[in-house]
């Protein structure tokens, strides 16, 4: 059925932000908690996962990450399905209490040395744990704000939803850095690492609170209402070949690119400063947190241009934009932090600390990164929503939004840090055979794998989406 | 515009083809001969999770795209 604006239930603006704030407040916990894992990689992997190569722990710990998002498509028909089967409310209800139980637990779980192959496991079980509760978080608070917005202004609501992502991210890296300055760097290495995990729970419990007296969203109280709700919602979904094939222009035309997108310009951008420049862990922490905080308002302003110019120009603007400019600034990052290298004479291996001209010049180039993000990751949400009607929408919006974001988003970091391992051991195989080496920029060739998707999904995306598919269905 | 986005469909078609068979092929048959307990991780993942997901769904893409299930009218 076509969008009846007059169907539309109107709420007033109070009612409007009361459930956006609630909404987001519980998104933001939900990120904060996924990715402190992720921040906190490289002493975790020396905490859980024992080896004497560093590279190699650190790619497990990466590995156990991308179990995290691995999962999440899992977490999205799961809780999809009871999503729109019993209500948007309940739902998002139990994947906040997983995710903070979760975060909360892993906090507690003695380390190798102490309990041998159970710290591993009972990590990776955890991790998995969180993927199924971010599968089923953020399909529902992003449908839940979207029943309630105003049909033209559905962009710029729904992107509230899309700043918390980042913002978790950035509130993941503050309370990181804070714990770390409170102690010292050996108190930090010895437990310290635990409190941005442990934190965590009073966020949750106070999200649990403000969400628990919010009201079913009321599109789906009306469907329900009507008895037009589905029973069986991923048979609907996947099974019946008019949904399942707008379910895969999702995936392969937006969600895909998006992904890869956001992974890169977030994610990757840290473990490149980290791994493959090897700036100081503190320093590149600084540099992102100053990039994200810088770009995320962006978030709101090209979720609120869709709203204006259709979410089709303006996300893949942002993807060609970053299939253009991501192999230029990635090697400007690198050539700044060599030159520091080469003025305090510092070997390949050593981790450098940049002299602040050069932070800034890389804050800068990374606030670039965030802008990509923000116009192809700040409309999609509202893009997703119009896509599928109201009986299967928490279900067929998640799945697409999670195989892009957990699957060719989550495993980016470590696909990208193999490339570039691998790009680097040919060239030093061909120095020590007297060869000419392989790669002219070693260091570039993991962005192979974003600029190769995102092409595939702009080009996807250009062809087959239309705009008549996005009109919001009830 | 309609010819384009059929044709188009033999594309996405090969292109999960060509995916399919660099991720088992090239990736996860070696790495699942190696043996190793690092690559087994990997070599799961391409199996299992993205082959069906970018090998299978590109396929049925293209499929629904040769048969004009995105053509405008």
């Amino acid at each position: 059925m076509q969008h009846d604006p007059a169907s539309t239930p109107v709420v007033d603006k109070k009612t409007l932000w009361k459930v956006i704030g609630a909404s987001s407040l519980g998104t933001l916990i939900e990120w904060y908690d996924f990715y402190i894992f992720g921040s906190l990689a490289i002493i975790i992997s020396t905490k859980f996962f024992p080896a004497d190569n560093p590279t190699a722990a650190f790619l497990s710990t990466l590995a156990t990450f991308a179990a995290g998002f691995v999962v999440r498509p899992f977490g999205a028909l799961f809780f999809g399905r009871l999503g729109d089967m019993i209500g948007r409310k309940y739902t998002f209800m139990v994947t906040l209490l997983i995710m903070g139980l979760s975060t909360f637990a892993i906090g507690l779980i003695p380390g190798y040395q102490t309990i041998g192959f159970f710290a591993p496991l009972l990590v990776l079980i955890l991790r998995l744990l969180q993927g199924l509760a971010l599968g089923g978080e953020y399909g529902g608070a992003a449908t839940y704000v979207a029943e309630y917005s105003e049909p033209n202004k559905r962009g710029l609501r729904t992107s509230w939803i899309q700043t918390t992502a980042t913002f978790g991210l950035f509130i993941s890296l503050i309370v990181i850095m804070v714990t770390k300055k409170s102690m010292s760097p050996e108190a930090f290495g010895e437990w310290g690492w635990r409190v941005p995990f442990l934190l965590s729970s009073i966020m949750v419990i106070v999200s649990y609170f403000i969400r628990r007296n919010m009201d079913e969203s009321p599109l789906f109280k009306k469907a329900k209402a009507a008895g037009t709700t589905s029973s069986n919602p991923l048979k609907e979904s996947f099974g019946k070949k008019y949904n399942f094939k707008f379910v895969l222009l999702a995936l392969f035309g937006a969600a895909m690119g998006q992904g890869v997108v956001w992974y890169t310009g977030q994610f990757y951008a840290l473990s490149y400063l980290q791994s493959v420049c090897k700036v100081d862990f503190d320093q590149t922490n600084y540099i992102i947190g100053a990039a994200l905080l810088a770009g995320t308002g962006f978030f709101v302003v090209f979720g609120w241009l869709s709203d204006k110019i259709g979410r089709k120009p303006v996300m893949l603007a942002g993807m060609l934009l970053a299939i253009v400019f991501y192999r230029p600034i990635f090697d400007q990052i690198f050539q700044i932090c060599q030159q520091s290298r080469a003025q305090q004479a510092l070997a390949l291996t050593d981790t450098v600390q940049l002299a602040l001209p050069d932070i800034g010049k890389i804050i800068v180039l990374a606030f670039l990164l965030v802008l990509f993000v923000t116009m192809v990751y700040g409309p999609i949400a509202a893009f997703l929503v119009e896509m599928f009607p109201v009986k299967i929408r928490y279900t067929s919006m998640s799945l697409p939004y999670h195989i892009g974001n957990g699957i060719f988003g989550g495993l980016l970091p470590a696909i990208a840090t193999y490339l570039v391992t691998k790009a680097q051991t040919a060239n030093q195989v061909a120095v020590i055979a007297g060869q000419s080496i392989s790669f002219d920029k070693p260091h570039l060739q993991g962005l192979w794998y974003p600029i190769i998707l995102a092409s595939v999904s702009f080009i996807i995306g250009l062809l087959y989406i239309k705009n008549k598919d996005l009109q919001f269905q009830e | 515009m309609n010819k384009i986005k059929r044709a188009m469909g033999i594309v996405w078609i090969l292109a999960g083809i060509a995916a399919g068979y660099y991720l088992l092929v090239s990736q996860a048959i070696p790495q699942f001969a190696s043996g190793k307990p690092e690559d087994t991780v990997p070599a799961i993942i391409y199996t299992f999770i993205l082959t069906p997901i970018i090998s299978g769904g590109l396929l049925v893409f293209g499929i629904y795209a040769l048969q004009g299930e995105y053509d405008e009218n």
